[in-house]
């Protein structure tokens, strides 16, 4: 898996902001202040693994994942692609450039019911990208939507049905088609399974991983469910108030978790198992997620984290640092614990 | 709250200032003129000038806009006009013509015209005390009326508003208590006989126009049973003393008079409301929150009282804005129907008048009363949803 | 401990333009005092409807209830007037509801949300019943609560509502509480609070809860029982240990299978294909069959019946996991047009 290709990156994410500006006024509108969806996130993804994005609602996972495809212009920062023709920051580029780029990048959206067009038939939706960059004569393109269709585990007899004929799981098997019609590198994930029953998410987290082999996918993997993301991902990413707090392999993470949110986060996830619940000791978190829009002084985890350290957590952020081999934290604790 | 209210009244001035203009310049584009016709006969051509100059249309359009919005620096005791190269001064009774004083009186005066004569020219019209000079909009004062001589358009709305408005309020306090109890009924009873009712009354309060329905009235209920008389209105100006402050005002008269009108207007807007309520009732006992009311044990009644109705009201709040303020400026058909002398008929008339003054009178006036029910209607919301917040 | 509730062939359905949707159809389970009950199902399986039937909380028409009896404290629920059943809601059996966000009434405080169920069934005046709700506040773990009463649900988290709906589903101390996805949609941390102060609360006031979801995981910490629902119907009933290890019906288990864990790297996921049946039209044999691994033509015609295979442990299966085998390893890939 990933360990082999370790040093090859696709995606390298530098001090990625993304702040949504507060104004006050009708006319002459007054910069009040910043929601800081993400805040200076710096993180690789490595050419063909999964790399898992985990939070909580208004953590900032699906702004991350926006501003990474340019869906949103950053505020700040560089997100560097890596290809056959070299190094791109998605940032800096723009129009016919980002075009051709958008192509290797694509996305699955939560929603199967609002993310497909219901005037269009599944034929028209999954060739639309085909359409849009002018790629094979209708025949062709025709033949690709069927391949498609077959790929997904959808009976291309489907192919001149609209969506609100089909189930939730089924949708967005159509929308997984659409994303990968241009065959690209990199798929952003957007909560692809929170919307379905718990039958059919296996169904469409299988079809996921099944793809991910067959065509050397990457993937960023954004879900709240950690679960979830434990299972699909190589590693995972930890977020809290539009900042990563901790990164490392999806293992390591569950076996040896270093920030009291993360060993928060993961007590808090109930195991469909009995014997193993009875005997678990769950850490409660005091109190809500504060405001994205006005975050506590110091560490935006200091307000509830069971670990806080007085004068010191409430200061300044901490830095987010490697102090294992691949795994990264922002946590006092671990200030001068070195790799 | 106090803040918005003057936040907003502050904001109604950009408003009323552009519907002033725009109705101004695009009044004027139409062809023709006030004065092209006294009843059948065109006026001669110096009469028309003479009145165009005392009116003061011979003014390039952004200066008759300024006169007309904050006053000119004449008024009915100080009016100055250079007609060719005589020289008119005008102080209460006295005319000061090219430096010779004389008094207006009926010698000078042409009875029939109400035209100051001198030297063979017309000169000047006195017929109006108005004199074709304005304190401005911004004091209140809409101008005299191009066509009703001797009269100002505040004589004309003051006249003819109160009378309107009681006639839409009422109208509207019927379409409340008709429409909203049908329209929760209906809902409550969805896809019964009693919804179907309720429906069926309102698409024909909706579909059947006024115009049919006052005649039918009249037919049915003034005609043939002789309950109810068939015009006028059964109070005289000044309505509020009248009404309110003799005693012994005879009210049984008064709504003897009101009923059809009143109804005949408020059919129609019982029905909207119905429609309105039973739409949005509908969509709120669906709400998990009545769900949540009902499993706490609580009556249907108190369910739908309580929990339902308020937050039902929000779209019938909606339209009662800008409903209030096109009722109460009058409804042309039914004030005619009734033979009521409102303000609805002078809407149309103006404009095929060509009663510069009194278009933009009546359009002001709608307009300050559209802005002022909307302030009302937030004010409204507010009081009905907590999570908006007047700021 | 006492049977506190015992419910016979009840059965619900909803009469629409496409035709009459068997949402409950014959499902039978009972509950001790004190007891939590796991009722776990997807989308559409009927764990709400059964559930809200009890209380004859469906809307009517277009639902009803067209058979079945539900005892409750030694009456009949479905049989009460309707004055009757209001007595016993909020009073006696109290409700929490999935979305705290839309289970409150916008325009009212929650202290008024609060108190009007104390002063119908507890018969407090004003001043009494707004103490009660300070207090009932305080429990539920919302401080500074007198200052809290008179504002307005929007004004608080969805953490914070959904405690808002737990002291309104416990303000006169029921012996019943049914919690009908309280947690799902709020986050996970949250969620484990939200857990953690229903069971306090639970060994409190001794009340008997249902626990009404579509996550296993929720119930494997917190239920006694579990019962799995699946188109309407019972599929399965057993204690909670039972059926995590144990489990007999070839839903149970895929579900179960199918689920990622957070303790375990598991290889690939077991799912279980198709679509769950269209409830206006149900098949006439098991409602699983077009589903299942281990169908046998006989699940095609007759509906297998709720059988106790073991004390407490009902399956409605024709087969038994554990010595038949699999018969078809992509069954739905038959019934594709």
């Amino acid at each position: 898996m990933a360990k082999e290709k370790e040093k090859d990156v696709l995606l390298h994410v530098e001090n990625l902001k993304m702040y949504f500006p507060i104004t006050k006024g009708i006319i002459f509108q007054k910069h009040v202040g910043d929601v800081k969806a993400a805040d200076d996130l710096t993180f690789d993804i490595y050419r063909g693994e999964t790399l898992g994005l985990v939070g909580e609602s208004g953590c900032g996972k699906s702004t991350t994942g926006r501003a990474i495809l340019q869906l949103y212009t950053p505020t700040a920062g560089k997100v560097i692609f890596r290809d056959a023709d070299g190094d791109r920051d998605l940032a800096q580029t723009s129009g016919e450039t980002l075009r051709r780029l958008r192509r290797q990048i694509q996305m699955i959206f939560q929603d199967p019911y609002a993310s497909l067009n219901p005037r269009m038939t599944v034929g028209s939706i999954v060739s639309e990208p085909l359409e849009v960059h002018n790629i094979d004569n209708s025949a062709k393109r025709l033949k690709r939507v069927r391949e498609l269709l077959n790929i997904v585990g959808l009976n291309p007899y489907f192919i001149n049905r609209y969506p609100h004929e089909f189930s939730g799981g089924q949708r967005q098997r159509i929308g997984i088609a659409r994303a990968l019609a241009l065959n690209p590198d990199f798929i952003v994930c957007d909560e692809p399974i929170s919307a379905l029953d718990v039958s059919i998410q296996a169904q469409v987290i299988n079809l996921l991983e099944d793809l991910q082999d067959k065509f050397g996918l990457t993937y960023l993997f954004i879900a709240h469910d950690l679960s979830v993301v434990r299972h699909i991902s190589d590693r995972i990413a930890v977020m809290y108030l539009g900042k990563i707090v901790e990164l490392t392999e999806s293992d390591e993470l569950y076996a040896n978790p270093l920030h009291p949110y993360t060993e928060a986060l993961l007590s808090a996830v109930p195991i469909p198992d009995p014997a193993i619940e009875k005997k678990r000791q769950r850490i409660i978190l005091e109190g809500d997620v504060p405001s994205p829009a006005n975050p506590p002084q110091g560490c935006n985890f200091s307000t509830r984290c069971p670990k806080f350290i007085e004068g010191k957590c409430d200061t300044k952020d901490p830095a987010f640092q490697e102090v294992q081999p691949g795994h990264w934290v922002a946590c006092y604790l671990y200030e001068g614990v070195h790799k | 709250m106090f803040k918005f209210i003057v936040r907003r009244i502050l904001g109604f001035i950009p408003v009323i200032l552009s519907v002033a203009a725009i109705t101004f310049f695009a009044s004027k584009a139409i062809p023709g003129g006030p004065f092209d016709f006294a009843g059948d006969r065109s006026l001669p051509e110096e009469v028309v000038k003479n009145l165009e100059a005392k009116y003061h249309l011979d003014w390039p359009g952004w200066k008759q806009f300024t006169s007309y919005m904050i006053g000119d620096e004449l008024t009915i005791f100080r009016t100055k006009h250079e007609i060719d190269d005589v020289n008119v001064f005008i102080e209460g009774d006295k005319a000061i013509v090219n430096g010779n004083v004389m008094l207006l009186d009926n010698k000078t005066l042409c009875k029939e015209s109400g035209y100051i004569v001198y030297g063979g020219f017309t000169i000047f019209d006195l017929d109006t005390e108005a004199c074709g000079t304005s304190q401005g909009v911004i004091r209140g004062d809409l101008g005299p009326s191009f066509r009703y001589r001797a009269r100002t358009v505040n004589d004309i709305i003051n006249e003819t508003l109160p009378l309107s408005a009681q006639l839409g309020l009422w109208s509207i306090l019927v379409g409340l208590i008709i429409g909203i109890p049908a329209g929760i009924v209906a809902a409550l009873h969805q896809n019964t006989i009693w919804d179907y009712l309720a429906t069926f009354v309102a698409v024909m309060g909706v579909s059947i126009p006024s115009m049919v329905l006052g005649p039918v009235l009249i037919v049915i209920f003034a005609n043939n049973l002789g309950w109810f008389p068939v015009a006028q209105w059964g109070a005289k100006p000044p309505y509020f003393e009248n009404m309110f402050l003799t005693p012994g005002f005879d009210w049984i008269n008064y709504f003897s008079h009101a009923i059809l009108p009143v109804l005949t207007l408020g059919t129609g807007i019982s029905a909207v409301f119905a429609r309105l309520t039973r739409a949005s009732m509908l969509q709120i006992i669906r709400e998990d929150f009545i769900r949540t009311a009902r499993a706490k044990g609580l009556h249907e009644q108190v369910v739908i009282w309580r929990h339902a109705l308020r937050n039902s009201l929000i779209p019938v709040v909606t339209i009662l804005g800008p409903l209030a303020a096109s009722l109460v400026t009058g409804t042309l058909i039914v004030e005619q129907i009734f033979g009521l002398n409102g303000l609805g008929k002078h809407f149309v008339q103006s404009i095929s008048n060509r009663d510069y003054a009194l278009v933009l009178g009546t359009t002001l006036l709608f307009a300050v009363l559209l802005v002022i029910s909307n302030l009302f209607v937030d004010i409204m919301y507010a009081w009905l949803d907590p999570r908006i917040r007047l700021e | 401990m006492g049977r506190l509730l015992e419910v016979n062939n009840l059965q619900t359905q909803f009469f629409t333009q496409d035709g009459v949707v068997q949402a409950v159809n014959d499902i039978s389970f009972y509950l001790d005092e004190g007891e939590t009950l796991g009722i776990v199902g997807e989308s559409g399986s009927g764990k709400s409807v059964g559930v809200m039937s009890l209380i004859r909380l469906i809307p009517i028409p277009p639902g009803k209830i067209v058979g079945g009896e539900v005892i409750f404290d030694g009456q009949n629920l479905v049989k009460m007037t309707d004055n009757e059943i209001r007595s016993v809601r909020g009073n006696r059996i109290g409700m929490i509801f999935q979305d705290p966000m839309t289970s409150l009434n916008p325009v009212l405080t929650i202290g008024r949300q609060i108190m009007e169920a104390l002063e119908l069934h507890m018969g407090m005046d004003k001043t009494q019943s707004r103490k009660r709700t300070v207090e009932l506040l305080e429990k539920v773990g919302i401080s500074g609560a007198a200052d809290q009463v008179d504002r307005y649900p929007h004004q608080f988290s969805g953490g914070m509502r959904q405690r808002v709906m737990i002291a309104m589903g416990l303000s006169c101390n029921p012996q019943l509480l049914i919690a009908d996805e309280p947690t799902t949609a709020l986050d996970v941390t949250i969620q484990a609070q939200i857990v953690e102060l229903v069971q306090k609360l639970q060994e409190d006031l001794g009340m008997a809860v249902i626990w009404i979801t579509h996550d296993l995981g929720v119930v494997a910490g917190i239920a006694d029982r579990i019962i799995v629902m699946y188109a309407g119907q019972t599929m399965e009933e057993a204690p909670v240990r039972e059926l995590f290890a144990k489990s007999r019906h070839p839903y149970t288990h895929g579900l179960i299978a199918s689920l990622p864990r957070l303790d375990q790297r598991s290889g690939k996921l077991e799912s279980i294909e198709g679509l769950p049946p269209d409830l206006v039209d149900l098949p006439k044999g098991c409602p699983f069959y077009a589903r299942c691994k281990y169908r046998i033509p006989k699940c095609d015609k007759q509906r297998p019946k709720l059988d106790e295979i073991s004390p407490g442990h009902y399956v409605a299966c024709h087969i038994d996991i554990n010595k038949d085998s699999i018969t078809t390893e992509h069954p739905w890939e038959e019934d594709k047009e």
